[in-house]
């Protein structure tokens, strides 16, 4: 795999410019649509914007020109920010709407808010939506390329792409390793898109969590299934773990916080019993002492969620990049 | 061409009846809206001069439809539809008789919503309808509505329609109160603590599409308290939708013990299974929901082997904006009063399911449950008539229904078979004669 990090500028410019290529759907909806080709040229093109947001001038102009809005039903600033920051690099103009706080609450739909957004004319829209199939369902009525930043509990592939994305450039490749996603399956669009794209790399995936927080017919997605967290991360060379929000910690899904952690919550000690060379994630924002042990997430010799954040901007930008690259024959 | 004029004779048709078993050419004579006589032979013995003679060759006559789970939006939601719309749907689909749910806004709980249905019904003068009446005051499941007093106005049954009645001890109290008045009650079997918040039936699918989701058995474990109370209560029970593999073998098993039970099963049920929601389409947004091929295949069975007798509509009219939504934030229901027909002949088509046995279940069976006296081609029955060509095939589109809101799951699907013409008490009230 080539190294960009160390190459010079012009080198980096010229690096992104080669790998530049036309996604094949106009949308970025869900991992599902992507095929093998697919998903190792949008990682090999986000590892040449890591690159370039690592230099002084962190600029390309390959949006130019374009506009995107991001439409946030759900707050999110870790993420939209990572949309916002990868949008501005490469030359859009970008406009942040939180419709929670206009008019959708005055029973405005959220197709009417897409229709009246479409009007404007923006060539990017970036949606995050509590309900599964929200991005599906804009793309379908709007003119402008729709990126899923989030839906329900359906999907969320540029985090999974920015998942595989820093997987790769810890170890090198994907294919052949063995990721544990572990705590709350149920509700996690991170999980699902994961699963979709690791196992389309070619890693071996295991969830691991709870039966009251496993969604029914796991299995069948292709990963092992594991509600002991110390089986399940046995050998793992990556183990992934998920938010648990505090409100389904007190007796809905699992008995308390306490209870909880003792059995799914990832501390050295459990730690212990992956591989070696074990790194840890998670997609944040972190409970600490719910379902992982600041010990573990700090430990910059395992931990890789710092990295995460990173190649969440560049990952972000290599989708970006590629649908602008649909919209005008790039120079 | 009415009722009151000339008697018309409908002459070189296939009878389909159900109800005596017949599937063969015969003609009819239609007097004074009823069937003055029908003839198990291409043309008629002794033709009076006076006689409107309608040649039917290359149709089928059939009993007028009885869909017997119709919703409209009268009174309280007329934009989704309104009786008016619902009968002109229920005509262009060859159904004759509608009843329709309580659960409007006021609900059919008191005699006056009865009467204001059935005088409606009267002034629109196109099919017949009948309303069931509400088995709970304000369908709050837990105060017994007027069910003599609705029974005695014209209340066909009784039921909470989409609402589960949660409290076993007033169920038990409807069941045995409504069987005094000769009157069956209807009850979705769905156990609501399981099913609440659900969109979809439990599975991989879901999980993957990130769907609510609540598991098929829910239906099974309301379904078994369901038959024991009726098994108690001696009452008539109508198992309301009944979509799954596990909760027909507990019907068979309590019909075997001599339960008085009639499931019904809806169309949708029949021609759709959870696939069909894969792209998030509103459109296959159902309650109950979706469930997997297994479970259709084993409806569709039952409902070739009489084990469920009825098939409905299960018409749920849903404007637009109730529709564009995210799938779980969307409404549940489907529009089916003009899909019914040609959507059972594609069981047949399709499934190599007898003609008769799916008639049956939309004609006889209701008639029978109900205790109409439409659904037979008999001599002295209401001249209520669906002509159509079973074989003629068509495309759906939404666009194109007579129901005011257009959310038909069968949009864009090819179906075979279209109504030419419907009569009610001998009046046409869809396309024409001659």
């Amino acid at each position: 795999m080539p190294t960009p990090d160390s190459t010079e500028v012009g080198d980096v410019e010229a690096a992104i410019r080669a790998r530049l290529f036309a996604l094949p759907q106009p949308h970025f909806l869900a991992v599902d649509r992507l095929d093998r080709p697919t998903a190792d040229a949008l990682l090999d093109l986000a590892d040449a914007f890591v690159a370039l947001s690592r230099q002084r001038d962190k600029k390309l102009g390959l949006l130019r020109g374009l506009t995107l809005v991001n439409l946030f039903f759900e707050a999110s600033t870790r993420t939209q920010s990572s949309f916002e920051l990868a949008a501005k690099r490469l030359g859009a103009d970008t406009v942040n709407m939180a419709p929670r706080t206009s008019s959708v609450t005055k029973g405005e739909t959220l197709i009417d808010t897409a229709v009246t957004l479409n009007a404007m004319k923006p060539d990017l829209l970036v949606v995050r939506h509590s309900a599964s199939g929200a991005a599906a369902l804009l793309a379908q009525k709007v003119s402008c390329s729709v990126v899923n930043a989030g839906d329900g509990w359906h999907g969320h592939p540029t985090q999974a792409l920015l998942d595989a994305l820093t997987i790769r450039r810890a170890f090198g490749q994907v294919g052949g390793l063995a990721v544990a996603i572990c705590g709350d399956v149920l509700h996690s669009r991170v999980a699902r898109s994961n699963v979709a794209l690791l196992q389309l790399l070619g890693a071996e995936v295991r969830l691991v969590g709870p039966p009251t927080l496993m969604p029914s017919g796991a299995a069948e997605w292709g990963p092992a299934v594991h509600h002991d967290l110390r089986e399940g991360i046995r050998g793992a060379d990556v183990v992934m773990m998920l938010r648990l929000q505090l409100e389904r910690m007190d007796g809905a899904f699992v008995p308390s916080t306490r209870e909880y952690f003792r059995y799914y919550g990832l501390d050295a000690e459990k730690l212990a019993l992956a591989s070696p060379r074990v790194r840890v994630m998670h997609p944040g924002p972190m409970n600490r002492g719910g379902e992982i042990d600041s010990g573990v997430a700090d430990d910059p010799a395992v931990s890789l969620i710092q990295d995460q954040v990173e190649m969440g901007v560049a990952a972000r930008m290599a989708v970006l990049a590629t649908l602008a690259a649909r919209l005008e024959p790039r120079a | 061409m009415s009722g009151a004029g000339r008697p018309l004779a409908l002459i070189n048709a296939r009878l389909l009846d159900p109800a005596s078993g017949y599937d063969g050419l015969g003609c009819v004579v239609v007097t004074e809206g009823v069937l003055a006589d029908v003839q198990h032979r291409p043309t008629l013995y002794a033709p009076s001069s006076d006689l409107l003679v309608h040649d039917c060759s290359g149709l089928a006559l059939a009993p007028g439809l009885i869909d017997i789970r119709v919703k409209t939006g009268e009174p309280g939601a007329e934009p989704k539809e309104t009786l008016k719309s619902a009968s002109r749907a229920a005509a262009a689909g060859g159904v004759t008789t509608m009843v329709v749910q309580p659960d409007t806004d006021p609900a059919i709980d008191e005699p006056s919503v009865v009467d204001f249905i059935l005088r409606r019904a009267r002034d629109i003068e196109l099919v017949h309808v009948h309303p069931a009446g509400a088995a709970t005051r304000a369908l709050d499941g837990r105060r017994m509505a007027e069910i003599g007093l609705m029974a005695e106005a014209g209340a066909l049954y009784f039921t909470d329609a989409d609402r589960p009645i949660v409290d076993s001890k007033i169920f038990r109290r409807i069941l045995a109160y409504a069987k005094g008045f000769g009157r069956p009650v209807a009850h979705r079997p769905a156990e609501p603590h399981l099913t609440a918040g659900a969109v979809a039936t439990e599975g991989a699918l879901a999980s993957w599409l990130g769907l609510p989701a609540a598991p098929a058995l829910a239906e099974r474990v309301m379904l078994e308290r369901d038959l024991a109370l009726a098994e108690l209560t001696g009452a008539d029970l109508i198992v309301d939708q009944i979509t799954t593999e596990g909760a027909l073998e507990t019907l068979a098993r309590a019909k075997a013990r001599g339960v008085q039970v009639t499931a019904t099963a809806s169309i949708n049920h029949l021609c759709f299974n959870e696939v069909d929601i894969g792209d998030y389409r509103t459109f296959f947004r159902l309650d109950p929901p979706l469930r997997g091929e297994s479970d259709r295949l084993a409806l569709v069975d039952a409902v070739a082997s009489g084990l469920v007798e009825v098939v409905t509509s299960a018409h749920a009219p849903a404007p637009a904006e109730d529709k564009r939504l995210p799938f779980s934030e969307a409404a549940p229901g489907a529009v089916g009063l003009e899909t019914l027909l040609p959507a059972l002949l594609s069981l047949h088509h399709d499934g190599g399911i007898g003609l008769l046995e799916l008639l049956g279940a939309v004609t006889a069976a209701p008639a029978r449950l109900l205790g109409l006296p439409a659904g037979r081609l008999a001599r002295g029955a209401p001249a209520d008539l669906a002509l159509f060509d079973p074989q003629a095939p068509r495309v759906i589109d939404a666009a194109t229904l007579v129901s005011k809101s257009k959310n038909s799951p069968f949009d864009g699907r090819r179906l075979q078979g279209e109504v030419r013409s419907t009569l009610v008490d001998g009046r046409i009230v869809h396309g024409e004669l001659g």
